[in-house]
């Protein structure tokens, strides 16, 4: 498999805070995440996790501070981040294949092929399967192999290990991996173990 | 970017004929109204006749409005919205690609089944290719006045609720032109000038409703 090697970014996150509905969730929280780094983003339930993937994607307007990219051409992040979270952004009506080819198309950063990408992530025969007849695990994956069909340096994932066996984590485990070595940077909301050397935690919450 | 808005283009049109994709409901729902209405009305033709652009308007309006609210929380979701909203077509359009899949989807079929349908209310052979055109001119406003509304209530789980009260008001004007265009084969009225008009407002909603829907989708919670 053919490496891409990403430019040099950093990204800076200063003193985030988070209120939804009224009620503070988290504040000053802040990292920074450059080149071949990973941060495993933990904390107890409801602690804001899934609230800081989506202030970083845009989607959630921070309460106070700043999050900053630099490098990659003045990027927005939105465009420089893959996001791969509950909501998995497959169609259940479409085939695997199908769906993993909208994505490339829509993302349109040169990546594996969807028959390649599947394959990588264990699940060969599922391209002319919709979607909708997959399993959990099964499902997470194909959403997963979308990380692979365009590239992307920053991964935002959460939880990406939900629903995977045993063998799928360390599938998982080893595209992080290669990812980092290709000079990516993966942000996990997690529960357990990524299975990555040299990833920092970053608690949010007591 | 072309690529990304044949792309949605493409994914849009394959979902609304797969099972469940609802591209079929509103031809459905209009055949429903325009085949119920001259049962309701009773034996007089001629009132029939005079009414028949109306009930084909009518129809097609609110077999319009039928799924609409699902062309953005559908994407919104399952997380696909997020995906576009990260890909480095501008969102404006992405949301013109979505509102053209919309009207290929039902817009374009009413029009198409609309002469067919003109027969069984009873409309004047001259009347036919007159209402045929002010539909295929007049109904791309409708997807796209839609659009907006859709993207407004996107993130509302009962926006189908809301969505005909903010679209109706702003269907008026097309409502009115797209029928007396009908009405000028039997009339004195010019044909021309209600379907330059009715061409002018799906140029209006296109340019405006897809400007607005991508501000309404950029807007973060």
């Amino acid at each position: 498999m053919t490496q891409i090697r990403f430019q040099t970014f950093a990204l800076t996150a200063e003193a985030l805070a988070c209120r939804r509905g009224g009620r503070a969730i988290f504040d000053s929280v802040g990292f920074r995440l450059a080149n071949g780094e990973a941060i495993a983003l933990t904390g107890r339930n409801g602690a804001g996790k899934s609230s800081l993937i989506a202030m970083l994607c845009g989607r959630l307007r921070p309460e106070a501070g700043a999050i900053k990219l630099d490098g990659l051409d003045d990027m927005p992040l939105a465009e420089a981040a893959h996001l791969v979270g509950h909501r998995d952004g497959l169609k259940t009506a479409l085939t695997a294949t199908e769906n993993l080819r909208f994505a490339q198309e829509l993302l349109g950063s040169a990546g594996l092929t969807p028959a390649e990408a599947l394959a990588t992530v264990g699940l060969p025969h599922a391209g002319p399967l919709p979607v909708g007849y997959l399993s959990a695990g099964q499902r997470r994956r194909v959403a997963l192999a979308r990380l692979l069909v365009a590239s992307r340096p920053i991964w935002l994932l959460d939880e990406p290990m939900a629903a995977l066996d045993v063998g799928s984590q360390a599938m998982l485990s080893q595209l992080m991996q290669g990812h980092l070595a290709a000079g990516g940077a993966i942000l996990a909301a997690t529960h357990g173990p990524l299975g990555l050397d040299g990833a920092r935690e970053l608690r949010i919450g007591p | 970017m072309s690529r990304a808005f044949l792309a949605i283009l493409r994914r849009d049109l394959a979902l609304a004929v797969r099972a469940g994709g609802g591209g079929e409901l509103a031809l459905v729902f209009f055949l429903t109204v325009v085949v119920l209405i001259p049962f309701a009305l009773g034996p007089d033709l001629n009132l029939l006749s005079r009414i028949g652009p109306a009930i084909l308007w009518l129809g097609a309006l609110l077999a319009t409005l039928i799924g609409l609210d699902r062309l953005f929380q559908a994407d919104e979701e399952d997380g696909s919205l997020d995906l576009i909203r990260g890909a480095p077509l501008p969102l404006e359009l992405a949301v013109f690609a979505k509102a053209l899949a919309h009207w290929l989807t039902t817009g374009l079929p009413l029009t198409l089944a609309a002469p067919l349908l003109g027969l069984l209310v009873a409309l004047p052979a001259e009347g036919v290719v007159p209402l045929t055109a002010s539909l295929a001119l007049g109904t791309p406003a409708l997807s796209f006045i839609g659009a907006a509304a859709a993207a407004l209530t996107a993130s509302l789980r009962r926006g189908g609720l809301i969505l005909p009260i903010l679209v109706a008001p702003l269907c008026v004007p097309v409502l009115i032109f797209g029928v007396s265009a009908s009405d000028a084969a039997r009339g004195p009225m010019p044909l021309q000038s209600p379907l330059l008009i009715l061409a002018a407002l799906s140029l209006m909603a296109a340019a405006v409703g897809c400007v607005a829907a991508a501000a309404a989708l950029r807007q973060p919670d």
